[in-house]
């Protein structure tokens, strides 16, 4: 269990992080969510204890990480750099950490081949690519076999077949009863990995919820709609409330209204429906309107939620 | 995934599993290997040439010269390079954590601070130690081999001679804890390569062009011209002892002071 309690972070005039509480859970992947620059890696530092908080605090297990008598063996950590010497090589790299700790070496081995660098493992660190260097950072984070989980940006740098192999890491490590806190600025990837989400944006807590509520909670729930009867369909949706558009090919764009109540409409009147999809990018949106206020970095000419990635490295906006 | 290490020991990380775990990490750097090969190389290659040069020019030195002549010092000339090698070698301990980012790893697994700077002290110490005595013994031997026959030359068993050779392996490893503090104070590999090289290396003749002598305190002046000779060089300067102690007083300093840093500063 981790707990974070109001935790402040202020660097220069720079208020990192703002007043933070929220908690990881045991058996579930929590999702770390927000745009870049809204003080993610740092939160991650002070649940380290690599930085010291301003305010507030936090716990690992009931402790400040620096109380723990054995941290690797309570909490694995993967951080936003690189955070190992290029000169050493993966294996010594690791048994470094593993002596720290007074793990056995047969760990090291394990953890190797769990993240598929057994055959690299005597080359230097510095000769990886930055996909390696991933792997090997989660390597460090297996190694003590903790029951929590702290994994910055897990996927930068992997190629897809890396990316389905953290997702599909991060979700057996919660069915085996861990704790994981993952942090991203990509909402769709934590739409396939997490159970719960904890978003910030300018470093507040902005919420704390689950995917599916953060899904219903999206103010523009977009479905799309192709019936041979789109004219008469389109008309009874607008008479029960409902939003449309013509979409390309004679298909209709319903909002503010479910999936649910368009099929029973269109079943009522007897009009056939050949697609009813709802849009994947309404959790996009969703996530775009929680953090519209709090994104640091923007692309100037991506002010249309619907086409910006949160959170892309753009110029830098002025404070509002 | 296993459950091998699932069950967590009782007690606590400790002294012992940190210092194992520096020594790893000393050991399996290059850039350190390579600066205390250097050391070694470079010492000893300094000395042979020296002791080469006076053995050679022995028969036609100046009566003056030959009263002074220290057979010990002149193999021990190395000394003027050593004190680079070797503190980088120090500087690079710590400061190349920082450098690579390895000391968020570091602080992850063991986040009392404070023990990380002293087991790393610690470890550094026993090599620097080795290194240096290893490359002053051998550097003594070679040069009275090349003096003898041809110059005066010492022997171990003469007095004052074992005290400049042993002090002067031991003065290295002095200099060598001082680089590590520089490191853990200014962090950054190049800054604080170029920090200590001022003050160990540059200082001296900074101190020289001052009246009152305070080149006698700079850590270079005290080695080549004191600790590494059988009599100080000139009457001013301290004796090996003191220049060891002086030398201790300045690492201790250093440690301190990073120590102080390490423990309060973010990571």
């Amino acid at each position: 269990m981790i707990e974070a309690r109001g935790l402040t972070k202020r660097y220069g005039s720079t208020l990192a992080v703002d007043d933070l509480s929220f908690s990881v859970c045991p058996g579930a992947v929590t999702g770390f969510l927000g745009p870049n620059g809204s003080g993610k890696s740092t939160t991650m530092r002070l649940l380290l204890g690599l930085d010291t908080p301003d305010a507030g605090e936090a716990r690992i297990n009931g402790r400040p990480y620096g109380k723990l008598p054995w941290p690797l063996r309570e909490v694995g950590a993967l951080l936003e750099a690189r955070a190992f010497h290029p000169g050493r090589s993966a294996y010594d790299h690791l048994l470094a950490l593993a002596q720290a700790n007074d793990l056995p070496r047969s760990r090291i081995d394990e953890v190797l081949d769990a993240v598929g660098l057994a055959g690299v493992a005597r080359k230097r660190a510095g000769t990886f690519s930055l996909g390696m260097g991933q792997r090997l950072g989660i390597a460090a984070a297996l190694l003590g076999d903790p029951w929590l989980l702290l994994l910055d940006e897990p996927v930068n740098g992997l190629d897809p077949d890396g990316i389905v192999w953290v997702r599909n890491l991060l979700r057996s490590l919660a069915a085996q009863g861990r704790g994981v806190l993952v942090s991203s600025h990509l909402i769709s990837e934590m739409a396939l990995t997490a159970d719960r989400l904890v978003v910030i944006g300018r470093g507040r807590l902005i919420a704390e919820t689950s995917v599916a509520d953060l899904v219903a909670r999206s103010p523009k729930r977009r479905v799309l709609v192709r019936s041979p009867g789109a004219r008469t369909l389109a008309s009874l949706l607008r008479e029960a409330g409902a939003q449309v558009e013509q979409a390309t090919g004679g298909a209709l764009m319903v909002e503010e209204i479910s999936p649910q109540l368009i099929a029973d409409i269109a079943a009522s009147h007897q009009l056939a429906v050949h697609e009813l999809t709802p849009q994947g990018a309404s959790l996009e949106e969703a996530f775009m309107d929680l953090t519209r206020d709090s994104v640091e970095y923007r692309d100037a000419t991506a002010q249309d939620p619907g086409h910006a990635i949160p959170g892309k490295p753009g110029t830098k906006e002025t404070q509002p | 995934m296993t459950t091998s290490a699932t069950r967590i020991p009782p007690g606590h990380y400790n002294a012992v599993n940190v210092l194992r775990s520096e020594w790893t990490k000393l050991r399996s750097v290059r850039s350190i290997r390579w600066a205390l090969a250097a050391l070694v190389a470079g010492t000893v290659a300094l000395g042979i040439t020296d002791s080469l040069v006076e053995a050679s020019g022995w028969a036609h030195s100046p009566a003056a010269d030959r009263v002074t002549f220290d057979p010990t010092n002149i193999s021990l000339a190395g000394l003027a390079f050593a004190p680079l090698a070797i503190g980088i070698a120090g500087v690079l301990v710590m400061s190349g954590e920082y450098t690579s980012g390895m000391i968020r790893s570091t602080f992850a697994a063991v986040p009392r601070r404070q023990l990380v700077l002293a087991a790393k002290a610690a470890v550094l110490a026993a090599v620097a130690l080795t290194a240096g005595e290893l490359t002053m013994f051998t550097s003594f031997l070679a040069g009275q081999a090349i003096l003898s026959g041809r110059a005066p030359h010492a022997a171990l068993g003469e007095p004052g001679v074992l005290r400049a050779v042993a002090l002067s392996g031991a003065y290295l490893a002095l200099l060598a804890l001082f680089g590590l503090g520089l490191g853990a104070i200014i962090r950054r590999s190049a800054g604080a390569i170029a920090a200590y090289a001022g003050l160990a290396l540059v200082l001296p003749y900074i101190l020289l062009a001052l009246p009152g002598n305070l080149a006698r305190f700079a850590p270079e002046t005290m080695l080549a011209s004191s600790v590494a000779a059988v009599r100080p060089r000139a009457h001013y300067l301290p004796p090996g002892w003191e220049g060891l102690a002086l030398m201790a007083l300045y690492a201790a300093i250093a440690l301190w002071l990073g120590g102080l840093l390490f423990g309060r500063r973010d990571a």
